[in-house]
This record gives C-alpha cells, sequence and structure tokens, in this order.
C-alpha cells in the first residue's frame, strides 16, 4: 500500500492499482454528497483531474496518480456517495488503474511516512 | 483580542467552541467554528429536527439614539427603503442599506425598543456601516455594542428550550423582540433567525454569555452549530447571505426583496423614496427589473455553487450566487440571477459545470417553506 501527497492511497492488486482515498482526507472533506468517476477505457496522465468529490463544503478534483488506463470504476459510490466518508479505506475504492509505467509507484510514501505528514 | 487589524479576533466564546470540539475558521476577521463533531449534515438536520445553537457574535449589533422616536424614524428611512416610521414598540423588521445607484450595502434587522433603535448588520459589513450611519444621521447617536455577544437558538425545539429558562419567550411572535432575563442577565431578545426555522435571536452581555451558551447546550434538544450549516439552512429557506447573493450591484427589486420595502416607501405612498438609490428602486417596484434573483434546481447531482455561468442556447444568461448540496431536501439547490424573461418557476435553462453543460431549472424561493410562528 502507497499513499500520496494528494491524501490518496494505493493497492496493487494482480497488474492493476487500486485508488481511493485516506480516512484524514474523508474527514477533512466532511460530508460527501457526489462523485464523478472516468469512464473505463480512459487513458489517464498522472497528476490529471479524473474524479471530482463534492462535499457538503466544497467541491475537489482527484488527480490520477499514474499513467495508465482505467480499467473499472467503483459505480456504488455514484448512488451512495456518503460510503467514501462510512468506508474510504475499504469498500469506496474510486477506480482501478492498470499503470504504463509501473515504477512511478516507488515515488509514493508508505504508511509510517504519510501518517507522519499527516500528524 | 487584538489590536492588530491583520489578526484575527477571537470572540467570548472562542474557548468553548474549541471545548466543543468545533473546527476553527477564518470568517470576516474573525475564528469561528465552520462545524463541530457532527459535521455539517448532521448539524443542519438536527436544526430542523429539533433545535440548533449558533453563536453569530461576529455580527454588528449598533444602538441608534435620537432627540425622539419620529426623528430617528425619519433618520433611518433617509437610508433605507423599508417604513421605520410606523414599526410599533416590540417589533423588528428586516432592511436594506443602499447606495445611490440602487445597490445593496448590507441587509440588516432593525427594532424599536422603545427609546432607542437596535440594529444588526453583518459582520464584514460593520465597519462600513457604521461609518454610513454615522455620516448619513447627523443628529442621531450611532453605538456600537460591543459587550454584547449574539447566540441564535433555532428550530422547532427553540421554543420549548427557551421557555424553560423563561417561560414569557413562548408568547412572543415572529419578530417580536423582549427585554428578558436568561440566567441572571439581561438579554435583548428577537423572535427570528437565519435559518427558515422558528426560534430567537439573543444578545447577551459578554460576561454571561457562555454560562447561558452552556445552560442552553444542556438541554437535551440542542447541539452547537457551525456557520457550514448556517449556510445550508438559509440556503434551503431562501435567504440571501451578503456579499454573495446581493452585494453594490444588486437593487432591492432584483433581488427579490420588493417585500421588505413597504407601501409608504413607495410611489404614491406618504413617504414614497427619500433613500439612496429610490429612482432607480422605484421604478424597478413599478415596471419591473431586468433581471431577478430565483431559485435553481440543477438536473444532477452536482452541486452548483457560486460563480457557476448559467447560459440558454448559446448566449450567457447570468450566474448562480450561492449553491450547495441541501441536507433536507437531499438535492443540490442554488440561488442566481436570471434574465426576467426566464424567472418563471419551471423554466429550463443550462449552467455550465466543469466545461459541460448540464440542465438547470428555475424553481420558486423558498425551497423549503419556513415554519416561524406567526
Amino acid at each position: 500500500m502507497k499513499y500520496t501527497e494528494e491524501h490518496e492511497w494505493l493497492r496493487p492488486e494482480d497488474d492493476l492499482i487500486v485508488v481511493g482515498i485516506t480516512e484524514h482526507a474523508a474527514e477533512q472533506l466532511g460530508d460527501i454528497v457526489f462523485v464523478e468517476l472516468p469512464e473505463v477505457g480512459t487513458e489517464v496522465t498522472k497528476d490529471e483531474e479524473c474524479v471530482v468529490i463534492e462535499s457538503v463544503k466544497a467541491a475537489s478534483d482527484i488527480l490520477a496518480p499514474l499513467d495508465g488506463e482505467i480499467v473499472e470504476v467503483n459505480d456504488m459510490l455514484v448512488e451512495n456517495p456518503g460510503k467514501i466518508n462510512d468506508d474510504p479505506m475499504g469498500d469506496a475504492w474510486f477506480f482501478k488503474i492498470k499503470p504504463s509505467e509501473p515504477e512511478q509507484m516507488d515515488e509514493y510514501m508508505d504508511e509510517a511516512v504519510y501518517n507522519k505528514m499527516i500528524s | 483580542m487584538s489590536d492588530l487589524p491583520d489578526e484575527l479576533r477571537g470572540l467570548p466564546l472562542h474557548d468553548l467552541h474549541r471545548e466543543l470540539g468545533g473546527r476553527m475558521v477564518p470568517f470576516a476577521g474573525y475564528e469561528m467554528p465552520v462545524q463541530y463533531g457532527a459535521g455539517v449534515m448532521k448539524e443542519h438536520l438536527h436544526t430542523r429536527a429539533a433545535a440548533g445553537l449558533f453563536d453569530v457574535s461576529h455580527m454588528g449589533q449598533v444602538i441608534l439614539r435620537g432627540a425622539d422616536a419620529e426623528t430617528l424614524a425619519l433618520g433611518l428611512e433617509s437610508l433605507i427603503p423599508a417604513a421605520v416610521v410606523g414599526l410599533a414598540e416590540g417589533r423588528q423588521r428586516y432592511g436594506l442599506l443602499t447606495n445611490p445607484a440602487g445597490g445593496i450595502l448590507d441587509d440588516l434587522m432593525f427594532a424599536n425598543r422603545g427609546d432607542h433603535l437596535f440594529v444588526v448588520v453583518n459582520a464584514a459589513c460593520k465597519a462600513a456601516d457604521i461609518a454610513h450611519l454615522r455620516a448619513g444621521l447627523p443628529g442621531i447617536e450611532v453605538v456600537e455594542v460591543t459587550d454584547r455577544c449574539l447566540l441564535a437558538v433555532q428550530g422547532p425545539g427553540a421554543e420549548a428550550v427557551l421557555a424553560r429558562l423563561a417561560p414569557d419567550v413562548a408568547d412572543m411572535r415572529f419578530m417580536d423582540v423582549a427585554t428578558v432575563t436568561l440566567e441572571g442577565a439581561e438579554c435583548w431578545i428577537s423572535r427570528s433567525g437565519y435559518t427558515g426555522e422558528d426560534g430567537y435571536e439573543i444578545s447577551v452581555p459578554n460576561d454571561a454569555a457562555e454560562a447561558l451558551a452552556r445552560r442552553l447546550l444542556a438541554d437535551d434538544a440542542v447541539l452547537p452549530i457551525g456557520l457550514g450549516a448556517r449556510d445550508s439552512l438559509r440556503l434551503e429557506a431562501g435567504l440571501c447571505l451578503y456579499g454573495h447573493d446581493i452585494d453594490t450591484t444588486t437593487t432591492p427589486v432584483e433581488a427579490a426583496l420588493h417585500w421588505s420595502i413597504q407601501k409608504a416607501r413607495r410611489s404614491g405612498g406618504a413617504r414614497a423614496g427619500g433613500f439612496p438609490g429610490a429612482e432607480r428602486i422605484l421604478a424597478e417596484l413599478e415596471g419591473g427589473a431586468a433581471r431577478l434573483r430565483v431559485g435553481l434546481r440543477p438536473g444532477g447531482r452536482a452541486p452548483m455553487r457560486e460563480g457557476v455561468e448559467l447560459f440558454q442556447g448559446a448566449g450567457p444568461v447570468g450566474r448562480i450566487t450561492s449553491g450547495a448540496f441541501a441536507p433536507s431536501l437531499q438535492v443540490p439547490i442554488s440561488m442566481g440571477y436570471v434574465p426576467r424573461a426566464l424567472a418563471a418557476p419551471g423554466t429550463q435553462i443550462e449552467a455550465e459545470l466543469r466545461g459541460k453543460r448540464a440542465p438547470v431549472t428555475v424553481d420558486s424561493l423558498p425551497f423549503l417553506p419556513a415554519n416561524f410562528k406567526r
């Protein structure tokens, strides 16, 4: 499991990477009321905006953490955006990406470093 | 309190907010709680279901005194389009400070408290408002009240909560004001608020504010409510936020606040005109304004917030001035300005959201019926 400075978590699953936001991010955003996910098959570039989430307070963008293709999205979130507050590290993942440059994972933080960043 | 203008000023209940888990943010030069542990959604729904306690001590409290009641009332009428003459003692009205172009300098509440008028103005505008009142009201004493906090208790449970401390408050009607002793302190109470719910606003001496707040919070019906839920509550109630839905570029008629201009101040009335911008405002009252503030219902689930542009066909027709997800309605809602021809409820227009067009339906205001005790 790796973490980005943008408060995303990245979990390897076979040759894919599952992406979500951390508990800390979900708590800071507050009650999430809307999610717009990318389309399956979209080619994304690292740091490109690919998910929009809106909380009661404000809109935020989630950036693609890696170059690659979006191969699956968690459609359940569109109907149940509040799930992101309830289970951000588990069921409320956003998308799965097939990375074209898997070594981009190496630059991200492990859990200990991330926890230090948010403490 | 700091003398440095750049530094955020803390208010008397600052430490209590911290103790209650308030997330403090800068707002109009003060550090204020945007939410507590429950979060905006739960705080909002709790206020609609039971009662919420709001600290709005950042707002300006001002006392106006004149040689006699009529001089005072006529004086204030020279700066606001609302009728002040004829406002009975113990009653409050909503008013607007206007500029010579007919724009809105601020919105406010004014109450006839016998030998003076008590005025509550927005935090961000209060210094300018007080200067404007002093310059425009020669012979009238304009005193900023700095030794009092302002608390609001709002929600269907507000009457029962406050009546446990002072039974007489149950007899007040919407927009009544009274002097009431709460927890041994002289409080100036109005039956009004900024949520669309029944409730009270309480001006309480600084040194008694914390004890009163703690006593109110000890009631099982009451939760502390931050500015986040205050904003979503007022938006559902169709109420304007100064600096967003109304400002110096919007007139009272454009803002659909014509109801705040009583007949006596309109053309043909006993004291028609005589306030800044009267020419334009009276003309708009007669002939209509070119654009109007309306309610807007986004077609999808995405909130459309302040600044989002509105379109009909290729042409831009207006802009959203407030927007959020409405916790009580569970859909996004917005307010904004559209040309009069597009202002009828049900009119279909579009908004541009993140580069894409999305449908929006014009709706009437408020989104949620008010729950006042008339």
